[in-house]
Parts: structure tokens; sequence; C-alpha cells
């Protein structure tokens, strides 16, 4: 079972969320000139590393806030979570 | 090679087992091979396997990290079906269940083939019409099919819940009549002993570490045991997909999750097909030794862990209670995990690369097992002929540019969520 720690709730059990995908995905600018390769980048390709990954969590079943975490994809430890607007501490 | 028959087990046991000959060899790794495969599971064998019988091309190593059959293919829950409704997929699992029908006679070494059918169960009229078109479709395409009333799966699986009040009320189900089961690691010991007995070196412990590439154009392999020199190498490592596509400066449309499986104490013959019951998230069958093969959906996050967590199990065997509750009072024997290597449209990717003598294969998402012999048979066409074979031309990673994708499911791409 994980422990995540919501940036808004304190540490709760897994169960109360959801998972959101990596976070480093960036959607290209709206407006600006956009290559398809762009556009397939960001729907399909990944970086998916062993170790360190940046990814979102949504509160669910608690306050529903989304926010991002830092977890390794090996070990599943937590190593930091923050609000969206916030940096993870690296 | 020994040919393994009821006059060799009576001879032997004379001799108390002592004079078999071992299935295949432990050699070491040569300087130089025609083609390398990496990853000794399933799909790397069966591919070696190929290579030799259906292209003559025996100068063939295998190199494993651990040892040959521990991943995938000895974690799966032996599934075999090809109820799809996309002709690509169709086709390909199509031409791979005619393979399953005789691999046990081809190979000579049992693999339990058992066509003991599989039901997907509905729970709704919407759900019996999109299981008559998806039977329809396998129809058109020679497959299988019959769709099923409630009366019909009662007479089957007269234990599971037909109550009115329940929460997913059995209206029907699809069925395909030659789904079943086959036993996994025989299958991975199987093609080893052929391919071995073929000339190919399988190469146990042998970890890759990097990739000699000359002006796109691939020159041999490092390994945790020396370097190998190669024209050609098959990539067939499942999970790790993105470990070695890294090393190659190649970005896939591929995550990794764990999938996590469980097995009851041994009962009586209970069930006597694969059933699914996809509104709980939970499938199931038993095994020749008796215990309930249980399984469900991913963890839900990017997981390179080969261990899973309580909450999915707990998850999944909610919903086996739901319609089978009787299991209420099965002990669990064990659960496990392994990495998916899911693909964003939920489908393989068996395809060239853009170096010239890499090949790819992976993509498997939960559905690999069933694919080990037409996945080993077309990517061992891909590597010998140095290009696709009309199975595998769909399963292609333009798709992702192209926008031709495979999405069986519809899900979109987010694995954790199909």
């Amino acid at each position: 079972m994980l422990e995540i720690k919501c940036p808004y709730c304190g540490k709760r059990s897994q169960n109360e969320f959801s998972y959101g995908g990596d976070a480093t995905v960036k959607r290209p600018t709206l407006g600006e000139e956009i290559s398809t390769e762009d556009w397939d980048n960001f729907v399909y390709f990944r970086d998916n590393p062993r170790g360190k990954h940046t990814e979102l969590w949504h509160h669910v079943s608690g306050c529903r806030q989304w926010f991002k975490a830092s977890r390794d994809t090996a070990t599943h430890e937590i190593f930091d979570t923050c609000k969206m607007n916030e940096a993870l501490n690296e | 090679m020994q040919k393994y028959s009821v006059f060799s087990l009576v001879k032997n046991a004379f001799t108390n087992h002592q004079d078999w000959e071992v299935a295949w060899k432990d050699p070491e790794p040569k300087k130089e091979y025609d083609v390398i495969i990496i990853g000794g599971g399933g799909h790397g064998l069966a591919t070696a396997y190929y290579l030799a019988k259906e292209h003559g091309i025996t100068n063939v190593a295998i190199l494993e990290k651990g040892w040959i059959g521990g991943g995938n293919v000895g974690r799966n829950t032996t599934i075999l079906r090809s109820n799809y409704m996309f002709d690509s997929n169709a086709n390909f699992y199509e031409f791979g269940m005619k393979l399953w029908e005789t691999l046990s006679q081809e190979l000579n070494y049992n693999v339990m083939y058992s066509p003991r059918g599989i039901i997907n169960l509905a729970h709704s009229d919407a759900q019996m019409n999109a299981y008559a078109r998806r039977g329809n479709s396998m129809r058109l395409n020679g497959i299988d099919a019959i769709l099923l009333s409630r009366d019909e799966i009662k007479q089957m699986i007269p234990f599971a819940d037909f109550s009115e009040t329940c929460r997913f009320p059995i209206h029907g189900g699809l069925m395909q009549p030659r789904g079943g089961t086959a036993r996994h690691d025989a299958v991975a010991w199987g093609y080893a002993r052929q391919a071995d007995s073929m000339g190919v070196d399988i190469i146990q412990n042998c970890e890759v570490t990097g990739f000699d590439v000359n002006n796109g154009k691939i020159e041999g392999v490092q390994t945790s045991r020396g370097s190998i020199k190669t024209k050609k190498v098959g990539l067939c490592v499942a999970g790790s997909t993105t470990l070695l596509a890294d090393m190659l400066n190649m970005r896939l449309p591929i995550e990794a999750h764990v999938l996590q499986a469980c097995v009851s104490e041994p009962v009586k013959p209970l069930l006597h097909q694969v059933v699914t019951f996809g509104a709980g998230h939970f499938y199931c069958s038993q095994s020749d030794k008796g215990e309930m093969v249980m399984g469900g959906d991913l963890d839900g996050y990017n997981s390179y862990a080969q261990r899973g967590n309580m909450p999915m199990i707990q998850h999944v065997l909610t919903g086996g209670l739901a319609v089978f509750p009787n299991f209420s009072r099965l002990k669990m024997l064990r659960t496990w995990g392994g990495i998916m290597d899911m693909s964003m449209d939920g489908s393989p990717i068996i395809d060239k690369t853009h170096i010239d003598g890499v090949y790819l294969n992976c993509g498997w998402c939960y559905g690999g097992f069933k694919a080990t012999p037409s996945s080993g048979w077309v990517f061992a066409h891909t590597i010998a002929q140095d290009k696709v074979h009309e199975l595998n031309s769909d399963f292609n990673l333009e798709r992702f540019h192209t926008g031709k994708i495979i999405d069986e499911k519809g899900v979109g791409p987010k694995p954790w969520i199909g």
C-alpha cells in the first residue's frame, strides 16, 4: 500500500487517489506553429524511466485536487509531492 | 536430441531418471553471431526457434539477463484466444491459434494446450449488441464465436451469481470455444529445447549493457559477459524495452506498468472454461492442478517493480466474489506481478527500426502469452528477410505518426485506464 502525501490534506492511503500519468508531458502551445511530430510526441511518446518519475495524482476521494509527485518506479518510494504550481524538491 | 515419448519415459524409469540428456546446453558466448536475440522469454525463444526452423539461420544467440522463462512467460495467466474485432489483430492472433493447436507435436514437448473455451460475460443489452458485433467480425475472419444466452451460461457455470438483484446481472456472453489455456513454462522450455537442438546458443545470466552502432548500422552488443559481434539484433524484452531503447536513442510509445495475478489453493474441478467478468475487472480459469488462476487490471501507475500492491488484489477479488460468491471460502496460495510493456494504443509493435539491423518486438500490454508462437514466427520472418510480414505490417512504429493506430479497446493513450 502506497502512502501518498496530498499537499492539501497530508498523508493518506493510496485508496483515496487516482493516477494521472507522466507530469513532464507538455501540451504544445496553441496558436503557435506546431509540427505533427510535436503532437505525436505529446500524445504517444514517453520517457518511461526506471527510477525517479515525475507524475500526476488526483486526490479523487478526498479534496479532489490534482498535484505532482516524484516517485521511484522501481522501488515505489515517494520522494516529494507538491501543488501543481509549485516545483518538486529534486 | 533425445525424443520424448512414453517409451523414453519407461526406458529412463529403469535408470531412476538419472540419464536424461540436458534439455538445453549452457554455452559460453561466441565472438560473433549472425543474429542476436535479446530476451530469453517466450517471444525470444520462439523467434530463435523459427529463425532456425523456417529460415535456416542457426548461428543465433539468445542473451538473457536472468534465466529463461523467468519473466512474463512465467508470470502470466496462460490464456489463449483470438477474439479480436480488428482485422490486424484477428488475423495475427488467429494465425497463432493455429500454431498452438499443433505446438506440442511440433516441439515434441507437452505444452498442455487445452482449448476449453473462453467466455466474456455481458451485463446489458448494449453489451450484448457489442458482443454480437464482435462475434460477427470474428466469424467474418474465420474465427469461431458463439453468442450465449443467460440460460446457456447458467448451464456452463451454474455456481455464478444468477440472482436478479446482483449489481451486474448476467445477460449473456460471447464465447470463443477454441480459446483456452496452455502450460506457460512448458512453452518456454519446449521452444528452448528445440532451438538449442538446432544450434541456437541460449546464454543465461548475460545482461546487455550497450550497443555498437556505426553509421546507422548495428555491429555488435556489449554484455556483462563481453562484447559480441553481430549484424542483426532482435529486441524481445517486454517490460524492459525502454531501458534498451534508451541505449539506442529510441523514444517509444511505451510505458511500463505492473500487472498482478494470483492463484487459490487447489480444489476439485469446478470451472471448465476461462471466464472474464470485465465489469468487475476480473477473469479466472482453473489450472490442471486445480488452482483458480485469477487476474484483473494493472496496479495503475508506472512501475518497473515485479511485484504489486494489495489494493489492486483486493479490488480484483472483490469483483471475483461478485460473480462467483462461492470463491469466498477459497484460501489464496500466492500473488505475483510482472512488468507490462504497455503501448499507447494497446497493440504490439513488431517492426524494423531507424538503425539498420535492429528489430523491435514490444508493446504486448497484457496479451503477450497467447501471441508467443505467432510473434516468434513473424519476428523471425522480419529479421531473416529484413522486411515485415503481411501479418505484422500493421503493427509498425510508424502508426503513432500516421494515426493508423490499432486501438481495439478505444481507451486512448492512457494505459493505466485500459
